[in-house]
């Protein structure tokens, strides 16, 4: 061999062998369970039996509707409409929390004494354990005896039975879930704010532009690439919701507050059709994954980069 | 209008402003940590404290027991050796081979490397749905159900570290690479010498909410362990909450136990966290 090639071959060699232990884990934990995922897609499986190859039924189950006599159209499996139309309720979340933030964002950017005391609070829900910050919010909630209806018996109102309140359960662990996420939008809409250049500010005032006139067309633009960045992590993370439902409500009351992940869950963990449960997953990704190429193909062609 | 009266005018529209702003922080910071201050306070009550409606904010008398009383319910320190052994395994794993596989992404040439680049991002957008079924029918397979490998290989491997550290290995000026090899140096030896040392606060920020996702992690262990013995913190916490459903004032301590340790780690180590936080956010 040549010595040029045999370097050749040596560097090959030498990235292979880098990536080695890396790429092990790549293949045999996110690769191939992947593929193998897809054809749990197509089977009725127990574990315990043997998987049996079925074809599309459980995507029909999951997705399809039939006729009942004297009923009309029905879903085959109207828990997963239901959960599905939990999981977007959550996400109503994301646009009520970007706003929230960026105003505590702005307020964080004046130059003002004391600023890490507020980012250290802000930032505590963020880092703590999400079991422990939803058993708090399981005490606040509290119809008698929690800090919100105490809150509120203040001002004479009678607050409502938030967690077993199939109207009220939503809102609530939607706004636990803001509560605990509102530091981290706000440090990334502080990131955004930094990097605004003071020219773009000092042109406008120039051109006379208010205060109000100048966050609208100013600020506010050149902040897409963190609202847009904010939109599609915040649908993406909403179609994984599951701890804060499992451990507030365990779902309920009355299957209110059951997302598609929890679904995915019981499915998979407590009943064991891995089969089902396998092609709600690969539902769930394929929707989440329109949303985000929607976002980028409509949204991300406002987005203005520096 | 002179010009001492408009620099008045903007003084005190200055001094406006941030009023407005310390108001809204205010409101703000007071809502954060209100419900900690309610949480610590209950955890120190007596039972019968709990339902008493106005609330008391100071416990009188002041139950440090209750922490005993909670630690003992439940093996908390089961759960605290497991999450230190579980956590500090998968950060030191997961630093390991990113920074072997992004050295070997950004600086080594080999076949293929570009498609295996891409194939490593197209991954990453995959929810953990989907191939947590998978591994854990992998695990279950291999009786590894319910022990630390369980827990700790799969997360071992993880393609945004790798992402993170490639990105940052590529703005290494060449000049150094080239001087340690014209020195005889290497791949590896470029590696720890040279390329590490230089990237460290990138790889202490990967490291640190690495170290952070896997200790506050609830879905994975709730999934692959069953008993008291491997279940990781928040996992413990959950099965605390179903044997003590309405017992406040344990629940508050344990809750407090569990909160405790990362919000001291990270009072003292903020940087890192913040830094960790909006880098993985704004690259993204």
């Amino acid at each position: 061999m040549s010595k040029k090639k045999r370097l050749k071959w040596r560097e090959n060699l030498t990235g292979y062998l880098f990536l080695l232990p890396n790429i092990s884990g790549f293949l045999l934990f996110t690769l191939l369970p992947i593929l193998a995922s897809l054809l749990l897609c197509f089977t009725q499986w127990d574990i315990l039996t043997s998987a049996k190859y079925i074809g599309f039924d459980n995507f029909i189950q999951l997705l399809g509707f039939h006729r009942e006599p004297g009923v009309g159209i029905v879903a085959n499996d109207p828990l997963f409409w239901k959960y599905f139309a939990n999981t977007l309720f959550f996400m109503l979340g994301i646009p009520i929390g970007m706003v929230v933030s960026l105003v505590l964002a702005l307020a964080m950017n004046q130059k003002l004494k004391g600023i890490v005391i507020f980012r250290t609070i802000f930032f505590m829900p963020v880092i703590s354990s999400m079991v422990a910050i939803a058993l708090l919010w399981r005490w606040i909630y509290n119809p008698d005896f929690g800090l919100l209806n105490t809150f509120f018996a203040w001002f004479g109102i009678k607050g409502p039975n938030w967690l077993s309140d199939t109207l009220w359960a939503k809102p609530a662990i939607m706004i636990m879930g803001m509560w605990k996420g509102a530091g981290y939008s706000m440090l990334l809409y502080l990131a955004g704010l930094q990097g605004i250049s003071e020219e773009y500010y000092e042109a406008s005032r120039i051109d006379g532009a208010s205060k109000w006139q100048q966050f609208w067309y100013v600020t506010f633009p050149l902040l897409s690439p963190v609202h847009f960045f904010m939109l599609i992590m915040g649908v993406i993370g909403g179609f994984q919701i599951f701890g804060e439902s499992y451990v507030m409500t365990g779902g309920g009351p009355a299957g209110s507050t059951t997302t598609i992940a929890y679904y995915i869950y019981n499915n998979a963990f407590q009943w064991f059709k891995m089969g089902y449960a396998s092609a709600i997953a690969w539902v769930l990704f394929l929707m989440a994954f329109a949303v985000t190429i929607f976002q980028w193909k409509f949204v991300g062609k406002r987005v203005h980069y520096e | 209008m002179n010009e001492s009266e408009i620099k008045k005018k903007e003084k005190r529209r200055k001094l406006i402003g941030k009023i407005v702003a310390y108001t809204i922080l205010s409101i703000g910071g007071a809502i954060m940590i209100i419900p900690f201050i309610w949480m610590l306070s209950t955890s120190l009550k007596s039972a019968g404290d709990v339902f008493v409606f106005p609330p008391k904010w100071i416990p009188k008398p002041i139950l440090w027991r209750n922490y005993i009383d909670a630690w003992n319910a439940v093996p908390f320190n089961r759960f605290f050796i497991n999450s230190i052994f579980v956590s500090v395994s998968v950060t030191l794993g997961q630093v390991a081979t990113s920074c072997l596989a992004a050295y070997a992404f950004a600086r080594l040439n080999f076949i293929g490397r570009e498609k295996l680049f891409l194939g490593y991002l197209a991954t990453m957008m995959i929810p953990g749905q989907v191939t947590m079924i998978p591994v854990f029918i992998l695990l279950k397979k291999l009786n590894w159900i319910d022990t630390y490998q369980a827990l700790i290989i799969p997360g071992i491997f993880s393609a945004y570290g790798t992402f993170m550290l490639r990105q940052f290995f590529m703005t290494i000026p060449n000049d150094l690479i080239d001087a340690a090899k014209i020195d005889g140096c290497s791949q590896l030896g470029i590696l720890t010498k040279i390329v590490v040392p230089l990237s460290t606060p990138a790889i202490a920020t990967l490291a640190t909410f690495t170290f952070l996702g896997v200790w506050n992690d609830f879905m994975w262990p709730l999934i692959v362990t069953n008993s008291m013995e491997m279940k990781t913190l928040p996992v413990g916490l959950a099965s605390f909450q179903g044997l003590y459903t309405t017992d406040w004032t344990l629940l508050m301590a344990a809750s407090t136990i569990v909160l405790i340790p990362v919000i001291i780690v990270y009072v003292f180590n903020q940087k890192f966290f913040v830094k960790g936080i909006v880098l993985s956010g704004i690259k993204g």
